[in-house]
C-alpha cells in the first residue's frame, strides 16, 4: 500500500483545527476577563486538563476518521480512477476499470469501461475493413499481373524519373534480344524494377514524347497518347507507344502526370519487310514513267503522216529500247532483294501550332537566336513524325545562325493545296541554290547526344513525310524563306484525337507504391536507407589473398529495391580464372577446374556485371574482401565500380557490437534468417540481402537512417580496420 | 512565227520525240543533256520555252528553274516542267519556284503540244 501524504493531512486535519480553534476562542475569552477572574478560571480549568486533553482527543480522532473516509470517498477514488482510464488511452489494452468510490465515481467508471468497449470494436472494424480492402488491392493486382503476362505486346510503366516500375514478361524477352555487349547479363541489366528506361531509350525522345502527351492532356483530348520510332544501341528499331500515367491524389489538376506506360513493339523486322515492298513499288512506279512516258511519246509520232523513213526508224528505234529497258527492270525486281530504300515512317497527328510553339522554344534555347510565330494557322493539325521534323527545323535554324548570323527567324503555317505550308523565315541573305542543295543533303548534327538514328539529312526527313523543301526569296519584302509542304491529317482522326474528356471522368487506375518514389533530387547520402536500390552480390575465389594472385571463380548477384528483394532479378556466372584452382578450397566453394574451362574470362564478366550494378549501392558481406577483387581488375578491364558500398559484416558491428562474431552465418542465425545454398556466390549473395533487410530496422533503431549514416557508422567500428 | 525552244532531257529517247513534234509545231528546237548546259544555253540564247526534266546529272531542273527566276532578264522564257514523279508535291514546289506549266510522265504529246501553243500565246 502506498504512502498518501494527503490522505494523512486530512485524517490529522481536524485534530489541527481543534487545537487552534480552542486556542483562538480561549485567547480571545481570556483578554475580555478580569485578573482575578483569570486566576478564577484557570484554578477551575487546571485540574481538569486531563479530561480536556482526552475530548479533544476523541473529538480530532472521530472527526479526522470521518474526514479520511470521505477523502478516500471522493478524492482519492477519482485520481485513481483518472490514472487508470490514462493508462488505458495510452495503450490498446481492454479491461473493464474496477468500480470503487462515491456512486458518482462509479457512474464515471462504467460511462468509461464503455468508451474502452466501443473503442476496441470500432478498432476492429476498421482493421477488418483495412483487411478486406488491401484484400481486394491486392486481388486487383494479381489480376493486373495476369492481365499484363498474357499481352503479346510489351509494357513497361515507368514514373516521371522514367524508372520502371512494372514490366510485363514479354518486355522481359524483348528487352533481352535488345542487350547489347553484356551478352552475360542477358537483359536483367535493362530491365528490372526500378531501373531507368533511359538504359534502352533515348532520353531526348522521351521527353519529347511525354511533352507532346502533356499538350494534348492540356487540351482535353480523349486519348493522349504519342507514339515513335527508335533505334536501339543494338541496332533494333522500335515502335513505341506512350500513354500518360495520370495523378490521383490531385483532383484539382487532371493533367498533372506521374508516369508513364510504354508499349514497345519490335518493329525491325516488318521495317526491314515494308522498307523492301516499298522500294519495289517506288521502282515500278517512278522508274516506269520515264519509259512509258518515252514509250507513249514515240508511239504518237509514228501516228503522224509526215514522218520520213529514217525517223520512223529511230522511233521505231526508241520503242524497242524501252521495251527492253522496262523488261529488265521487271526482271530485276523480281530477283533483286538487298538495296535499302528509306520509306515512310509512321506518322503522328499532331496540332501544327504545338510543333510551332516547340520548335520556337527549342530554337531559343540552342542556338540563342529570336523566333517569332505570328501567322500560324491554330487549327491545321499536322502528320508528322515530330520528332525528326523538330530536328529538322532546328538544324536549319542552327545553320543559318551559325553561318549567316541571323538573330531572327519567323514561323509561319498556312494550309496550301491541301497540304500544310510551314516557312521558316529570315530577312537578307538570301542561299544559292548549291548552298541548299548542300544543307538538304549532309546529315544533320544531331544535338540530342549518343542517338545514331539521328544520322539522317534533311531530305530523308522530307520524303519520310512524303512532303517538299526549298528556298525562296522574296524580294518585296526583302525576306528569304525555306519553305516545306507537309502533309494534313486526315479530318476523322483529328476529331478522335479532339474528342474531350467531361469533367470529372478519369482514367482507372492503379495505386502503384512505386509512383511514390519519384524525383530524388537529394545527394544519394542524404537518402534513406529503405528507399535506395542496392545490388547484393558476392563471389567465390581461388583463395583469401587478392594482391598474391587469387582470383574470381563466380559472382552472384540480386537487387534489392524498394525494400524488397527482388529474387527473380539475379546474376550468376562462372569465371575463368585462367590459373590453377587450389583443392583445399573446392569442398568449400564446389568449383571444380572443368567446370570454368569453358566459361568466360573476367575480361567478359565484369563488363556485364557492371552493367548490372549500375545506378545502385553495392551491398556485400566483408565488401573489403570483395571488392579488393574487383578493383584489381580495374586497369586490366577499365570497369569501374565507383559507386557506394555498404558492408553487412561492419554493419552488424554496428547493430551488436557486443557478440562475437559477425560471420555470415552467425549473423543470419541471430537475426532469423533461413540459410540455403551457402557458398555458392548467389546463394550467398541472397543470405546477404535477407540480412541486409533485417539490419535496416535495427539501424533505425540506432537513429541511422541515411545511406550517408550508415557508411559513418560502419567506419567506426573495429573490423573497418581490416585490409585485404 | 517560229518560235525557240530548248529541250533539256538527259534521256536520248524522250528527246528524239520532243525534238520530233516541236519541230512539227513548227519551232526551232535546241537541246541540252544536263542542267548546268541548259541554264548555260538559257542566258545565252534566252529561248521563248524550255522543256525542263526535272531529273538531270548536274543541276536539277528544280534549281535551274530557280536561276532562272531569279534573273530578271530571263523573265520572259517560259518553263514547262517535266517529270517522272508523280508526286503533287513536286507539282507544288515546281509552281512555287516559278514555273509555267508542270507534266507528269507518261504524258500524252497533244496535250503537250497544246500546251505549248498556249504558253507562247497566238503565232
Amino acid at each position: 500500500m502506498k504512502f498518501d501524504k494527503r490522505e494523512l493531512a486530512a485524517t490529522l486535519a481536524p485534530g489541527l483545527v481543534l487545537v487552534v480553534a480552542a486556542l483562538v476562542a480561549g485567547g480571545l475569552f481570556a483578554a475580555t476577563l478580569e485578573p482575578a477572574e483569570r486566576d478564577a478560571l484557570t484554578t477551575m480549568l487546571e485540574p481538569r486538563a486531563a479530561l480536556l486533553l482526552l475530548a479533544w482527543l476523541l473529538l480530532s480522532g472521530a472527526l479526522g476518521a470521518l474526514l479520511r473516509q470521505a477523502y478516500l470517498r471522493w478524492v482519492a477514488a477519482s485520481a485513481r480512477l483518472a490514472e487508470e482510464a490514462g493508462v488505458l488511452l495510452a495503450t490498446d489494452m481492454q479491461r473493464d476499470l474496477a468500480l470503487q468510490g462515491s456512486a458518482e465515481t462509479r457512474a464515471l467508471a462504467e460511462v468509461i469501461n464503455q468508451l474502452v468497449r466501443q473503442r476496441s470494436a470500432m478498432r476492429d472494424d476498421v482493421a477488418a475493413q483495412v483487411q478486406e480492402a488491401s484484400r481486394g488491392v491486392e486481388q486487383e493486382r494479381n489480376r493486373l499481373a495476369a492481365l499484363m503476362a498474357e499481352l503479346t505486346q510489351s509494357v513497361v510503366v515507368c514514373n516521371l524519373d522514367g524508372r520502371i516500375l512494372l514490366y510485363n514478361s514479354r518486355a522481359r524477352t524483348q528487352f533481352r534480344s535488345l542487350s547489347s555487349a553484356p551478352a552475360l547479363a542477358g537483359g536483367t541489366e535493362l530491365i528490372g524494377l526500378g531501373r531507368s528506361i533511359y538504359a534502352v531509350l533515348d532520353r531526348a525522345l522521351v521527353a519529347h514524347a511525354l511533352e507532346s502527351v502533356q499538350q494534348r492532356l492540356q487540351r482535353g483530348a480523349a486519348h493522349p497518347s504519342a507514339q515513335f520510332i527508335t533505334g536501339t544501341r543494338a541496332g533494333q528499331l522500335l515502335r513505341v507507344q506512350m500513354a500518360p500515367v495520370r495523378a490521383i491524389a490531385s483532383d484539382s489538376d487532371a493533367t498533372a502526370l506521374n508516369g508513364f506506360v510504354l508499349m514497345l513493339d519490335n518493329i525491325t523486322r516488318d521495317f526491314a519487310d515494308e522498307s523492301e515492298r516499298d522500294r519495289l513499288l517506288h521502282a515500278l512506279t517512278e522508274g516506269s514513267r520515264a519509259s512509258l512516258g518515252n514509250l507513249q511519246a514515240a508511239v504518237e509520232m509514228l501516228d503522224y503522216d509526215d514522218v520520213d523513213a529514217a525517223t520512223r526508224e529511230r522511233f521505231h528505234g526508241v520503242i524497242r529500247d524501252e521495251v527492253r529497258t522496262m523488261s529488265q527492270r521487271i526482271q530485276q525486281l523480281a530477283s533483286h532483294t538487298t538495296q535499302t530504300l528509306k520509306t515512310r515512317w509512321p506518322l503522328e497527328d499532331m496540332l501544327g501550332a504545338d510543333l510551332l510553339a516547340a520548335t520556337s522554344r527549342r530554337i531559343e534555347a540552342q542556338h540563342g537566336c529570336r523566333t517569332a510565330a505570328d501567322a500560324v494557322d491554330a487549327a491545321l493539325w499536322l502528320k508528322v513524325d515530330s520528332y525528326s521534323l523538330l530536328q529538322a527545323l532546328l538544324y536549319l535554324a542552327g545553320r543559318l545562325v551559325e553561318e549567316f548570323g541571323v538573330k531572327l527567324v519567323q514561323l509561319r503555317l498556312a494550309r496550301s493545296d491541301g497540304r500544310a505550308r510551314l516557312d521558316l523565315v529570315w530577312s537578307g541573305h538570301t542561299l544559292s541554290s548549291e548552298t541548299v542543295s548542300s544543307w538538304e543533303t549532309e546529315p544533320m548534327q544531331s544535338h540530342a547526344r549518343g542517338s545514331e538514328s539521328l544520322a539522317l539529312t534533311l531530305r530523308d526527313v522530307i520524303e519520310r513525310h512524303d512532303g517538299a523543301f526549298w528556298f525562296e526569296r522574296e524580294r518585296v519584302r526583302h525576306e528569304s524563306l525555306f519553305c516545306l509542304l507537309l502533309p494534313l491529317a486526315p479530318a476523322g482522326e483529328q476529331l478522335d484525337a479532339a474528342q474531350f474528356v467531361h469533367g470529372q471522368s478519369r482514367p482507372e487506375a492503379y495505386d502503384f507504391d512505386l509512383f511514390a518514389t519519384s524525383v530524388q533530387a537529394r545527394e544519394l547520402a542524404d537518402r534513406r536507407l529503405t528507399e535506395l536500390a542496392y545490388t547484393v552480390f558476392d563471389t567465390e575465389t581461388t583463395g583469401l589473398q587478392p594482391s598474391a594472385g587469387d582470383e574470381i571463380l563466380q559472382i552472384g548477384a540480386t537487387r534489392i529495391v524498394a525494400g524488397k528483394l527482388r529474387r527473380e532479378d539475379c546474376f550468376e556466372q562462372l569465371v575463368n580464372p585462367q590459373r590453377d584452382i587450389p583443392a583445399a578450397g573446392i569442398p568449400i566453394h564446389g568449383i571444380e577446374p572443368e567446370m570454368v574451362a569453358d566459361a568466360p574470362t573476367i575480361d567478359a564478366v565484369l563488363p556485364a556485371f557492371h552493367a548490372f550494378a549500375h545506378d545502385t549501392v553495392l551491398v556485400a558481406h566483408n565488401a573489403a574482401f570483395d571488392m579488393r577483387f574487383l578493383q584489381l581488375k580495374q586497369a586490366q578491364t577499365g570497369v569501374v565500380f565507383d559507386q557506394p558500398v555498404l558492408d553487412t559484416l561492419l554493419l552488424s558491428a554496428v547493430v551488436h557490437p557486443q557478440q562475437d562474431s559477425h560471420g555470415l552465418e552467425a549473423i543470419a542465425e541471430r537475426l532469423g534468417v533461413t540459410v540455403l545454398g551457402r557458398h555458392t556466390a548467389l546463394g550467398d549473395a541472397m543470405v546477404t540481402a535477407e540480412i541486409f533487410l533485417k539490419l535496416i530496422p535495427l539501424l533505425a533503431e540506432r537513429g541511422i537512417h541515411t545511406l550517408g549514416q550508415a557508411r559513418d557508422a560502419a567506419q567506426q567500428t573495429y573490423y573497418a580496420r581490416i585490409k585485404y | 512565227m517560229s518560235k525557240h525552244v530548248l529541250i533539256a532531257d538527259d534521256e536520248p529517247n524522250i528527246v528524239i520525240s520532243l525534238e520530233f513534234l516541236m519541230k512539227r509545231e513548227g519551232h526551232r528546237v535546241t537541246v541540252a543533256r544536263d542542267g548546268d548546259a541548259a541554264l548555260d544555253t538559257i542566258r545565252r540564247e534566252r529561248p521563248d520555252l524550255v522543256l525542263l526534266d526535272v531529273m538531270m546529272p548536274g543541276k536539277s531542273g528544280f534549281e535551274v528553274c530557280q536561276a532562272v527566276r531569279a534573273d530578271e532578264a530571263l523573265a520572259a522564257v517560259k518553263i514547262l516542267m517535266l517529270s517522272a514523279k508523280g508526286r503533287d508535291t513536286d507539282l507544288a514546289k515546281g509552281s512555287a519556284l516559278g514555273a509555267d506549266a508542270y507534266m507528269t510522265k507518261p504524258f500524252s504529246t497533244r496535250e503537250l503540244a497544246d500546251k505549248v501553243r498556249e504558253l507562247l500565246g497566238p503565232a
